[in-house]
């Protein structure tokens, strides 16, 4: 230090600044290692909740005695308009008992709800009549529009049972369209998007169901 | 590093009540607002919050000698973000209906300006124990604005306490549902949007006329020697 040149200010800012870099990598490694090991310590439990959650909601439309095979492995991935996802991409989860079908599970997207997409299951038998209906995820009006959830009416199990022939294709619609399907009060376009999401998941399985039972690309 | 009875009381005083984060600093009122529509909701991003709130504070104390100015603030960034992400995963895997219920509102406590703030004005110049009492009683004055809102809103509007409990104590908590009338018969207003702005700026007045109606008794006895009422005013 004796014989020291007075350090010019650009080295020494270069030098506090390298400083201050080293000390962020450092907070950023740290970070880094908290966020890793909380991932490696979850990641399991993670996958298994999601695993069993659509399970679930998959035997809500379909009891599990229906079929003998891993529901939520036996999956084709298919894309077309009907479904109405945005991405293209729809799944179908189908349901077989001693190899042969019984029904299909399709993932649909009505794109038309009051407010934005509504994400549902739908359960169709081989015989074109519904299992059932489910509603994963929407952002329908709370009180108005949210009656499409299982847990707030059950409005949604009407589905059950109906098929493309019980009602007429042409009485697939609310009551207030001239349809067979109750609305809500106060909430019309809510149920209008999911009559119309089902009955277009209904045609669509009538036309392609060798299509999706077609041993492609899966597990089974 | 020791701390008299004195200012752990200080520290308590302001964060549940004086300088509160939902009701004073008005910080964190996004989520604030868009969870509150039911008391289980606003437990589980109150409890969130105040988990990270300690952990930043008691990381920023720690660290606070190498904290150079210049750095802070993206340091501060790295550790906040950090510590929601593990935070997230773990309610993820442990409560993971209350995770889908609140959805985007836990990353979102990264944005929580209360988390910075306090990282920023209390615990980057304060030792470590009166950090994490600071951000225990801060964390704590936001969940119980978030518990009092999500109750009041949720028994106006859907005339329940506690609904969606199980999602937060299992099975066993299904029985603590309380429930006062039928959901149908709600006063919607109070579970929109608008019904969170509405409660808040009641209880926001109610604080506010606490705290006039104390200063005003003080005023009219301007020798009380009371330590109480000497608190109430800033």
């Amino acid at each position: 230090m004796a014989m020291s040149v007075e350090p010019s200010p650009d080295t020494s800012a270069t030098r506090s600044a390298a400083r201050g870099a080293l000390m962020l990598g450092l907070f950023a490694a740290l970070g880094a290692t908290l966020v890793g090991t909380t991932y490696q310590l979850t990641r399991e439990r993670i996958a298994d909740n999601q695993a069993r959650r659509l399970q679930q909601t998959l035997h809500e439309i379909l009891p599990p005695g229906a079929h003998d095979n891993p529901l939520h492995e036996d999956i084709v991935s298919v894309s077309d308009a009907a479904l109405g996802s945005a991405d293209g991409q729809s799944l179908i989860y189908r349901a077989r008992k001693n190899g042969s079908p019984v029904a299909a599970i399709l993932e649909v997207t009505a794109p038309d709800g009051y407010s934005g997409a509504i994400r549902m299951l739908v359960g169709i038998y081989t015989s074109g009549e519904l299992a059932g209906v489910r509603v994963l995820e929407h952002r329908e009006t709370p009180g108005l529009g949210d009656g499409i959830e299982r847990a707030r009416s059950d409005w949604i199990e009407g589905f059950s049972g109906k098929s493309l022939d019980n009602p007429t294709p042409d009485a697939w619609a609310v009551k207030r369209d001239g349809g067979a399907f109750d609305q809500f009060t106060g909430a019309t376009i809510t149920p209008r998007a999911v009559v119309t999401a089902v009955r277009n998941a209904l045609i669509y399985f009538r036309g392609h169901q060798a299509e999706i039972f077609a041993p492609r690309a899966s597990q089974s | 590093m020791s701390l008299d009875a004195g200012s752990y009381r200080r520290l308590a005083v302001e964060g549940l009540w004086r300088n509160n984060p939902g009701m004073v600093q008005l910080l964190g009122l996004c989520p604030l607002l868009a969870v509150t529509n039911s008391v289980v909701n606003g437990l589980g991003l109150g409890l969130a919050t105040l988990l990270v709130l300690t952990g930043s504070n008691l990381t920023v104390s720690l660290a606070r000698r190498w904290l150079r100015p210049e750095i802070r603030i993206p340091a501060f960034v790295l550790i906040i973000a950090s510590l929601v992400t593990a935070v997230e995963l773990a309610m993820n895997a442990w409560f993971h209906e209350l995770y889908r219920v609140l959805g985007i509102f836990i990353p979102l406590i990264v944005t929580n300006c209360a988390i910075i703030g306090r990282a920023e004005a209390f615990a980057s110049r304060q030792p470590v124990l009166p950090a994490i009492l600071d951000g225990l009683m801060m964390g704590l004055g936001f969940l119980l604005v978030l518990v009092i809102l999500g109750g009041l809103r949720e028994i106006l509007g859907n005339g329940s306490l506690l609904a969606g409990a199980d999602m937060m104590f299992g099975e066993a908590g299904a029985g603590l549902v309380l429930r006062f009338f039928d959901s149908n018969k709600g006063l919607l207003l109070a579970v929109l949007p608008p019904g969170a702005f509405i409660g808040l700026g009641l209880l926001i007045a109610a604080k506010n006329a606490i705290d006039g109606r104390r200063a005003s008794q003080a005023a009219q006895q301007p020798h009380s020697p009371s330590l109480a009422t000497g608190t109430g005013q800033a």
